[in-house]
C-alpha cells in the first residue's frame, strides 16, 4: 500500500498539467482553478487494498507456471505423481511473479508482494486441507448414509460381510450421548465451581489451582483413559463400563471447561459486581445474581467446546468402554461403545463395506460436532452483558413503558384507574402516543444500545 | 448547616470586602473556609499528645458466604487433587516395572516385558520424530494462516476465518485419521520417493531398502511412515497454534504499525519490524503447545503407522512408533506386568507434554502480560 503510494504518488498528486511552483520553498496550497481545469472532474484516487496491476502479473504467471510445468512433465524430465506437479508449478509461479514484478518495481516492493503471495497461499493450504478432510469423509461416508437402517440398528445382526442395507450404529450414537450426558454432569458443576473459585477467591492457592489447570488442558488423553483404567478397572477392580469411559472424557474435559470458563468470568465488569456490593448483596448473591447471567453465554460457549472435545475423543473411550456390536443403555454394565471408537474399530477392518460404515460414522459424528459448534458460535461470540436481539427488544419495551408511566405521573393522569396497563399496552402495540413527546427520547432504540 | 451558614457570612463580611449579598456558591467556599480554619486549630495542639492510630479495617463473612467460600475453595482442591492423582496413580502403577527395568528403562528399544527385556528409547524417540515433522510443517502453515487473519484478510471475511481455523481444532482426530489412511497416503508416496531419490545426501530422507535405479522397486516401502503420521499431526495441531499466534499478532500496536507504514515500509517491512518481534511470544508459546498436543496425538497416528520397535530416524521409510500408540496396540491383552510397564510409559508421556505445556502456557501468559503494560 504505502509504496505504491510511494511510487506512484507525484503522477497522481501532480497530473500534466498542474505545475507546482518549485521555485518558492513555502507552503504550496493547491488551488481549486489550478488543480482542475473547467470542465474536467477529478479522478477519485482509489483506496483498495488489492491492486488490479498485482492481479493481472498473478494470474499471467499463475497461467505461465502450469503450462511450463505441463512442458516439463510431459517432455523434458522423468517426473511424475499429482503433488509434484502442484508444488513444481508454484515455485514457477513464484519465480515468474517475482520476474514479472521486478520489470516495474524495485527490490523491497518484489519482495513485499512476493512475501504477501506466500502468506496467503500458506492460509490457502490449511483451509483446503480442512474442507478436504470434511469433504472426503463425507463423500466416502455417503453409500451407508444413505440406507434409513444405519440410524435405526446396531451391529449385532450384522456381520463384516453383510451389506450395507443391515447394521447400523445407533448404539454407538446412543453410547455417545449416554456417555457425554454422565461427562458433563459431573464436569458442568465442579468446572463452573472450579472457576468462579479462581475468579472470584484470587490468592495464592488459587493461582496455584490455575497453573495446574493451565498444565492439564492440553493432557495426552490416552493418559486420561490410561488413568481410569489404572484406577478404576485395575486397582479398584470395575469391569469396563460406558460410565469409566464418562469419567475418562471427564478428566479430558474438566481442564479445558476450567480454563475458558475462567476467562470469561474475569471479563465480567467490575463495575456490575461491585454494584451489587454496594447493594448490601453477598458474594454469594453477586456470583448467582450477578456475575454468573451476564456470563451465561460465553461460558454456555465454553461447555460447548468442551463438549465437542469430549465427543470426538477416541482414546479414552477406547481404553475404558470396551467396545461392544450391541445396543446397550445402561452405563454401569457391560461394554459400551461411542462414534469414535465406532470409527475405529470399523476402519481396521479388511473388508471395505465396513470400512464404508467407518466413514458414515465418522460423518454422523462430523455432524455432531458441527452441530455443537455452529450452536456455540450461535449463542456465544457475544461479550460478558451484551444483550441478544430478543433481549433487547425486551428491556426496549420495558423501558418505553417506564418511561409512559413516569409521563403519566407527570402530567397527573395517573388518577384515572386502570389506565396504566391499557396505555402500556397501547405503547407496546406502538399505536400512536398519546402523550407529547419530550425533547430527548428517553426510550433507547435498538440502534442505540448496540453500539 | 443553617447555623454554620450564618457564622460564615458573617465572618465573611468582617473579614473581607462588604459583599453579604452573594449568591450560594459563594457563601459556601467562604463557609468551608472557615471550616477548615476551625479544624485546623486543634489539631496543631492535639498531635503532640495523642498518637494516630490507623484504622482496624475489617470485613465481617456471615455465614452463607464463609459455606460459599469453602465450597468453592473444595471445588478448586477436587479438582487439583484428581490432576495429582493422574500423576500419582501412574507413577504408582508403574513403579513395579519401573523397578524391574532399571535405568535401562531409557535406553532399551525393544518392547517385551514379560521377559524383562523392556524400554522406551524407541517410542519416545518415534513420540519425538513424529512430533517434530508435524511441528516443522505445522509451524509455517500456521504462521502463514496467523498472519494472513490479521494482516493481510479483508475485513469482511476475517471473522469467518477464525471461525473456520476454531472449527479445525474441533474436527476429531479419528477424522483425520481416517484421511490421512484413506487420502493422504497413496497422494504422498509419489512425493516421499521422490525426496528419497533426489535428497537421500539428508540423512533423515535416506530409506533402506529402496534402490533408486531399479524400475520395479516396490513404492510400499514408503507407506505407513513418520512423514504420513507427521503431515496428519500437523494439521491437528495447526489450528490451535494458529489461534494463539494470532491472538498475539492483533495485539501488536496500532500506532507502532501506523509509524511503519507513515515512514514508508512496506507491509511486509511492517510486518517484519513491528508484528513479528511483538508477537515472538506468542509463535514461541503456541508452537511449545502445539508439540505439546504432537507428543500426545493417539489415534491419528496409530491409525497411520505399522509400529517398529527400533529408533527409526528415516523418516520416509514405513514404520514408525510413539508411546501412545504403544498403549493403544499392547494395553489390551497385556498381562499385570505388562499393564505396569506401560503405566511407566504413560508417566513418562504425561511428564514430558507437562513439561512442553507448561513452558509454552507460561511464555503464552507473559507475552500477553507484555502486551497489556505496552
Amino acid at each position: 500500500m504505502s509504496t505504491t503510494e510511494q511510487t506512484e504518488a507525484p503522477t497522481a498528486l501532480a497530473p500534466a498539467h498542474v505545475a507546482p511552483p518549485v521555485s518558492s520553498p513555502r507552503t504550496w496550497i493547491r488551488d481549486a482553478a489550478m488543480a482542475t481545469p473547467p470542465g474536467a472532474a477529478e479522478a477519485r484516487r482509489s483506496t483498495a487494498t488489492v491492486r488490479t496491476v498485482d492481479v493481472i502479473r498473478m494470474l499471467g504467471s499463475a497461467a505461465a507456471a502450469v503450462g511450463l510445468t505441463a512442458w516439463l512433465y510431459f517432455f523434458a524430465l522423468p517426473l511424475q505423481g499429482q503433488l509434484g506437479f502442484v508444488l513444481i508449478s508454484y515455485l514457477i509461479f513464484l519465480i515468474l511473479f517475482a520476474i514479472l514484478t521486478s520489470f516495474d518495481e524495485n527490490r523491497i516492493t518484489v519482495k513485499d508482494r512476493l512475501i504477501a503471495v506466500f502468506i496467503q497461499s500458506l492460509a490457502f493450504i490449511l483451509l483446503l486441507a480442512l474442507f478436504s478432510v470434511v469433504i472426503y469423509t463425507f463423500g466416502r461416508g455417503l453409500a451407508p448414509l444413505g440406507n434409513l437402517n444405519f440410524f435405526i440398528e446396531d451391529m449385532s445382526n450384522a456381520g463384516p460381510l453383510e451389506p450395507l442395507t443391515q447394521g447400523g450404529v445407533l448404539h454407538a450414537v446412543v453410547g455417545t450421548l449416554i456417555m457425554i450426558t454422565i461427562a458433563l454432569a459431573i464436569s458442568i458443576p465442579l468446572g463452573l465451581l472450579t472457576a468462579v473459585f479462581l475468579s472470584e477467591f484470587p490468592g495464592r492457592y488459587a493461582s496455584f489451582v490455575r497453573t495446574i489447570v493451565e498444565a492439564m488442558t492440553a493432557l495426552p488423553s490416552i493418559v486420561a483413559g490410561l488413568f481410569i483404567y489404572a484406577t478404576l478397572i485395575v486397582f479398584l477392580g470395575f469391569n469396563r463400563s460406558g460410565f469409566a469411559a464418562s469419567l475418562a472424557i471427564t478428566v479430558m474435559m474438566l481442564p479445558i471447561i476450567i480454563r475458558s470458563a475462567d476467562v470469561v468470568l474475569r471479563l465480567v465488569p467490575g463495575n456490575l459486581k461491585e454494584a451489587s456490593r454496594a447493594l448490601g448483596a453477598s458474594t454469594w448473591r453477586t456470583v448467582w445474581n450477578v456475575t454468573l447471567p451476564t456470563a451465561r453465554s460465553g461460558l454456555t460457549t465454553a461447555i460447548i467446546l468442551g463438549t465437542a472435545r469430549g465427543i470426538g475423543e477416541t482414546s479414552p473411550v477406547l481404553l475404558t468402554a470396551g467396545a461392544t456390536t450391541f445396543l446397550n443403555l445402561n452405563p454401569f454394565n457391560g461394554p459400551m461403545t461411542s462414534l469414535p471408537l465406532t470409527t475405529f474399530t470399523f476402519v481396521k477392518s479388511p473388508e471395505l463395506t465396513m470400512v464404508a460404515r467407518g466413514f458414515g460414522t465418522a460423518a454422523v459424528l462430523m455432524v455432531l460436532v458441527l452441530i455443537l459448534f455452529a450452536l456455540a458460535r450461535a449463542i456465544g461470540g457475544r461479550g460478558a452483558g451484551q444483550l441478544s436481539v430478543r433481549q433487547q427488544r425486551a428491556r426496549t419495551r420495558q423501558s418505553r413503558d417506564d418511561d409512559y408511566r413516569y409521563r403519566r405521573r407527570e402530567l397527573g393522569l395517573d388518577r384515572n384507574g386502570g389506565g396504566a396497563s391499557r396505555g402500556s399496552l397501547r405503547a407496546r402495540l406502538g399505536i400512536g402516543h398519546p402523550l407529547p413527546p419530550r425533547e430527548s427520547p428517553a426510550t433507547p432504540t435498538r440502534k442505540d444500545t448496540k453500539s | 448547616m443553617a447555623a454554620s451558614v450564618e457564622t460564615g457570612s458573617v465572618e465573611a463580611g468582617a473579614v473581607e470586602t462588604g459583599t453579604v449579598e452573594t449568591d450560594s456558591v459563594e457563601t459556601d467556599s467562604v463557609e468551608t473556609g472557615t471550616a477548615i480554619l476551625e479544624v485546623t486549630e486543634p489539631m496543631t495542639e492535639a498531635l503532640p499528645v495523642a498518637e494516630d492510630k490507623p484504622r482496624k479495617l475489617s470485613s465481617k463473612i456471615d455465614r452463607p458466604d464463609a459455606a460459599f467460600r469453602w465450597i468453592a475453595r473444595g471445588g478448586g482442591t477436587i479438582v487439583v487433587t484428581v490432576m495429582s492423582l493422574v500423576g500419582l496413580f501412574l507413577a504408582y502403577q508403574g513403579f513395579q516395572a519401573l523397578q524391574v527395568a532399571g535405568p535401562s528403562f531409557l535406553t532399551e528399544q525393544s518392547w517385551d516385558p514379560n521377559s524383562g527385556k523392556f524400554g522406551i528409547a524407541a517410542v519416545l524417540a518415534g513420540t519425538f520424530f513424529i512430533a517434530l515433522t508435524a511441528i516443522s510443517f505445522a509451524l509455517p502453515l500456521a504462521l502463514g494462516t496467523a498472519l494472513y487473519i490479521s494482516e493481510y484478510a479483508p475485513a469482511k471475511i476475517r471473522n469467518g476465518l477464525v471461525t473456520i481455523v476454531d472449527l479445525m481444532a474441533a474436527v476429531p482426530s479419528v477424522v483425520y485419521g481416517l484421511w490421512g489412511v484413506f487420502f493422504l497416503s497413496p497422494n504422498i508416496i509419489p512425493v516421499s520417493q521422490w525426496l528419497s531419490t533426489y535428497l537421500n545426501w539428508i540423512p533423515v530422507f535416506r530409506v533402506n531398502g529402496f534402490d533408486t535405479n531399479d524400475p520395479l522397486a516396490s513404492p510400499t516401502v514408503f507407506a505407513a511412515s513418520t512423514f504420513i503420521a507427521g503431515i496428519v499431526v500437523a494439521l491437528m495441531v495447526a489450528p490451535i497454534t494458529s489461534s494463539i499466534m494470532r491472538e498475539v499478532f492483533t495485539q501488536a500496536p496500532i500506532g507502532e504499525r501506523e509509524g511503519a507504514l507513515a515512514l514508508g515500509a512496506t507491509r511486509w517491512g511492517m510486518i517484519r519490524n513491528v508484528v513479528l518481534p511483538f508477537g515472538r511470544g506468542g509463535i514461541i508459546g503456541g508452537t511449545m503447545l502445539g508439540l505439546g498436543r504432537a507428543l500426545g496425538e493417539t489415534i491419528a497416528v496409530f491409525l497411520i503407522i505399522s509400529p517398529v520397535f527400533v529408533i527409526q530416524p528415516h523418516i520416509l521409510e514405513k514404520g514408525a512408533n510413539s508411546i501412545s500408540a504403544l498403549i493403544a496396540l499392547r494395553y489390551n491383552e497385556a498381562s499385570v506386568f505388562e499393564i505396569s510397564a506401560l503405566m511407566a510409559a504413560g508417566l513418562a508421556l504425561f511428564l514430558i507434554t507437562l513439561v512442553v505445556n507448561f513452558i509454552a502456557s507460561t511464555i503464552i501468559v507473559r507475552s500477553r502480560s507484555g502486551s497489556q503494560s505496552d
